[in-house]
């Protein structure tokens, strides 16, 4: 059973499409990266996959299942920048929001769960940060927060939309290492990316993304020059190591 | 005081509370605007559920108030949506249309009862004992306490049962559907009850007030907390204070309670502004001006460091020697080196400066991490 199966997944803005009939296939224990140029429709796949928007045609099953069933299994990491940093709020509340869900309607986060999010903070080096207003986090501290929120949901599946959006060295390389970590304990990523050149590094398996499906795969088989050039078009240096 | 005048403060207080509460949600999604848009726009649903029932006191001015709130925000939303019109300029689009229609409604067909558009606009605090509550022929105070009490105490219950989910909502609303808590309910909800405590609160106070009441103690209390439940505490708090306040001094000065109310309102939003303990514009300059001072003593420390037993060190580790070398003025000169000595970073032995080990520390510490 695959963790992500999309069939025919077309997402429309009004009548104009902005993804056309995508079929993806991803297996469980995968890292993926979605790659495309701007307006490819990157975040809105990762939004259709989560039910945020609505296709104007096709299938989407998680583990099998439609969202809504598995939704407590899917853990989503959106963009930075969605969200208002100045809200009054603390390190450690943004991280006990990604148990809310399996706490349910009204009941609040109690002892526990507050463990549990320490104990993820603790992963993604931010401990000493659990009390601070998130207004005060710079970018990268405030990827490993959101990072931290969908961690501590313990689920199968992880949609991330530019999880390395704006960090510096350290913190990508801690966020790999992660995203690494997830794969060997059989957890599926499937995280948005914008630099090429880092693609075969951190990544098993990469989507081409441009409105359509350009290919999807293993690293080795389909980030191809050529499948470059169709993804991208011609507005592409292709910089790539020397074979 | 008289038991006219404690009604009085009482009714202020509990409608101060009951805009205060839903009125954080507003300032914090950035929609401070939209209590000004549904206040105003509740005047048609009013004027209608006047005519269905032909009384001013009817429950069901509060539901025709409150359909013609959320109506507002259907409007407003839907115009946005079509991406032709931004939001600030469809808020104020739908509200004064809807006012106007209101007003039209009332110059036409209700001319002769107590709904004036002056009443809608201001209210009118020092009548509200006049308007009493009577149920079997016993007094039970004055309806206008009950209208908002009721409301506010739904505002109240909807917000500490929900209280988790409207947080989540308000700071990421897709995170919050896609765990299954339906975001666009819980906000229609709070517009809601944002709509009723306008309709419940205008007969006391008017539409101009029950914004300065949602916005401003919710803004200040932004200022002093990082935290969003004592945001909510405080925001109540402070609005219930400013009440009152404005009562006593609507009382001294002869003036209009309402508008000495929102002066107060004001009054606050000035004081936290510059006094507040982290986010105060005093507090921003006194971190500013320490910071000022700590790098230069930090540049004096590392000066001292680079010359001292050098050959020239007699000439360069002077008081009169930064002057002319740091070109800083006389008085700064000395205020940078009072300090570095009251802080124990050097020692004077007449016009020489000499660095004490925790001054060589420093600026060891300040040219490694620089």
């Amino acid at each position: 059973m695959n963790a992500v199966e999309v069939r025919d997944l077309t997402v429309a803005y009004r009548e104009s499409p902005v993804l056309w009939d995508i079929d993806l296939d991803v297996a469980p224990g995968v890292l993926m990266a979605i790659v495309g140029p701007n307006g490819a429709g990157k975040t809105t796949l990762i939004k259709a996959i989560l039910g945020l928007m609505k296709p104007a045609a096709g299938q989407i099953r998680i583990l099998g299942k439609p969202y809504r069933r598995v939704a407590s299994l899917v853990g989503y990491v959106p963009q930075r920048g969605t969200v208002d940093w100045d809200f009054p709020t603390s390190v450690l509340d943004v991280v006990l929001m990604g148990l809310y869900g399996r706490i349910g309607w009204v009941r609040r986060p109690g002892r526990n769960e507050r463990r549990e999010a320490m104990e993820v903070l603790e992963k993604v080096g931010m401990t000493g940060f659990a009390h601070r207003q998130i207004r005060q986090l710079s970018g990268g501290q405030q990827q490993r927060v959101f990072l931290a929120r969908a961690l501590v949901q313990d689920a199968r599946v992880y949609l991330m939309d530019e999880p390395l959006q704006g960090v510096d060295a350290t913190t990508e390389r801690a966020i790999i290492d992660i995203l690494h970590s997830l794969r060997s304990s059989g957890k599926t990523v499937l995280a948005v990316h914008h630099d090429l050149q880092t693609v075969s590094s951190y990544f098993d398996e990469v989507l081409l993304l441009n409105v359509r499906r350009i290919a999807s795969g293993p690293v080795s088989k389909v980030f191809t020059d050529t499948n470059l050039r169709l993804t991208y078009g011609g507005r592409i240096a292709i910089i790539k190591d020397a074979p | 005081m008289s038991t006219f005048q404690l009604e009085i403060q009482l009714v202020a207080a509990v409608v101060a509370a009951a805009c205060a509460l839903p009125g954080t949600f507003l300032v914090l999604r950035r929609m401070a605007m939209m209590s000004d848009a549904i206040s105003h726009a509740i005047l048609p649903g009013i004027v209608v559920g006047f005519f269905l029932t032909g009384n001013l006191s009817s429950p069901l001015l509060i539901l025709g108030g409150a359909t013609a709130g959320l109506l507002t925000v259907v409007l407003v939303e839907w115009i946005r949506k079509t991406n032709r019109v931004r939001e600030d300029a469809a808020i104020g689009l739908v509200f004064s249309s809807l006012f106007a229609v209101g007003v039209i409604l009332i110059a036409r067909f209700a001319r002769d009862i107590h709904l004036d558009t002056d009443a809608v606009l201001l209210g009118e605090l020092a009548f509200v004992p006049f308007n009493r509550l009577i149920l079997a022929g016993r007094d039970l105070g004055p309806q206008a306490l009950y209208a908002t009490g009721v409301v506010g105490i739904l505002s109240l219950g909807f917000i500490l049962l929900f209280y988790k989910e409207l947080k989540l909502a308000t700071f990421d609303s897709a995170l919050c559907a896609t765990l299954g808590f339906l975001p666009g309910i819980l906000h229609y909800t709070l517009m809601g009850l944002i709509s009723m405590t306008a309709v419940a609160a205008f007969d006391a106070v008017g539409s101009i007030l029950v914004v300065a009441l949602m916005v401003g103690p919710p803004v200040s209390a932004y200022l002093i907390t990082n935290r969003f439940g004592y945001m909510i505490l405080y925001s109540v708090a402070l609005a219930m204070t400013a009440s009152i306040a404005g009562y006593w001094i609507a009382h001294l000065l002869d003036a209009s309670i309402a508008g000495c109310m929102a002066v107060m309102v004001g009054v606050q939003f000035s004081v936290l502004f510059c006094t507040a303990p982290e986010q105060g514009v005093l507090a921003a300059w006194k971190r500013r001006r320490h910071q000022k001072w700590q790098f230069a003593i930090k540049m004096l420390v590392i000066h001292l460091l680079q010359h001292e037993a050098t050959p020239e060190a007699d000439r360069e580790c002077r008081m009169d020697h930064l002057q002319d070398h740091m070109a800083w003025e006389e008085a700064f000169a000395e205020g940078v080196v009072s300090r570095a000595v009251s802080q124990n970073l050097l020692h004077t032995v007449g016009e020489y400066l000499e660095l004490t080990a925790a001054g060589r520390e420093l600026a060891r510490e300040a040219i490694i991490h620089t």
